[in-house]
């Protein structure tokens, strides 16, 4: 983690809320390029919580971390908040691990 | 939202702004403990909330480098996450009105949050205030929660705590609003299979990148 990356990130972060809402906002964008760009968070995020739930440097892995986002997940299905996944995953991770059912 | 409504549904909209701005600030220490552990100094992960300010991106940046991946990777990655802002943007330009300069600092507000609570209103003053309510509420309680989980980040060990898991639970938190509908389950299908099978055979970082495919699905009429 450097300097570097932290305003290389908060520049190209701003630039697009500045493009949408004040450069190009009113203006409309081709229909099938705003239904694109509106599963950009289901695409992404999704392979995110795939990526850090069974991946560790590069590698396929199963541990703990399964059990714990899976609970959670099945939370999130029932409507939970927030804050009650996130802390469910933790702590059915962190038990998991506690009575060495796996690393 | 009339009083009524407010009264029928149990708790204010101001309440519900501040009430999402806190739950929000929790993350924030569970952000703070990860960059931490991924090598970030304080001060860096402190200047990442406050200037990047868009969680999604943020995390993701910091598990590529967690994970070993390349400052590149990392950028391209956060940078897709953080493209949705700009149609958040062009969603609130249309309520959003007023001097330049209020445009630009609402700008840096336009995150899922703000966008989700204001579009969640009926009319346009509730609307406006809804936005700057929770974004001004979760910028303050995101950068709290990240200096909290910064400072005590070097001093516990994330796995024990089941920390690492809490990453991703909040991915699944923040995704599952758009798994409701067909088009939405579908374009995160594609991208959790495409991330799974391209990850034994890609540098780390670029499986996210090609999950992007998912969102083709979008390019067929509704």
């Amino acid at each position: 983690m450097t300097w570097a990356l932290v305003f290389t990130l908060a520049a190209i972060a701003y630039g697009f809320k500045v493009l949408g809402l004040v450069l190009i906002g009113g203006r409309d964008l081709p229909a099938v390029v705003e239904r694109c760009l509106g599963l950009v968070p289901a695409a992404l995020i999704s392979a995110l919580v795939v990526n850090d739930t069974l991946s560790a440097a590069g590698e396929l892995v199963l541990d703990a971390r399964v059990v714990g986002v899976g609970v959670a997940a099945f939370a999130a299905w029932r409507r939970a908040p927030f804050v009650a996944v996130i802390v469910i995953a933790a702590a059915v991770t962190a038990v998991v691990r506690a009575f060495g059912l796996a690393p | 939202m009339t009083t009524a409504a407010a009264v029928a549904n149990g708790r204010s909209p101001t309440a519900a702004c501040i009430v999402l701005g806190a739950a929000v600030g929790v993350f924030g220490v569970a952000f703070g403990v990860g960059a931490v552990s991924a090598g970030a100094t304080v001060a860096m992960t402190c200047a990442m909330s406050l200037l990047v300010f868009t969680g999604a991106s943020q995390f993701s940046a910091v598990s590529v480098i967690a994970g070993g991946g390349s400052a590149t990777s990392a950028i391209a990655g956060a940078s897709l996450l953080a493209a949705r802002n700009a149609v958040y943007g062009l969603t609130m330009s249309r309520r959003l009105r007023g001097p330049l300069i209020l445009r630009m600092a609402a700008a840096q507000l336009t995150i899922d949050e703000s966008t989700a609570m204001a579009t969640s209103q009926t009319d346009d003053a509730s609307m406006t205030k809804a936005f700057w309510l929770t974004g001004l509420s979760v910028y303050v309680f995101w950068n709290l929660g990240t200096l909290a989980g910064a400072l005590i980040g070097t001093a516990i060990d994330p796995a024990r705590f089941g920390l690492d898991a809490a990453f991703p639970a909040g991915f699944v938190a923040m995704v599952a609003p758009h798994l409701s509908h067909p088009t939405g389950r579908r374009a995160g299908l594609i991208g959790a299979g495409v991330c799974l099978a391209t990850i034994p055979v890609l540098p780390v970082g670029l499986p996210i990148l090609c999950a992007s495919v998912g969102i083709l699905v979008g390019v067929r009429r509704p």
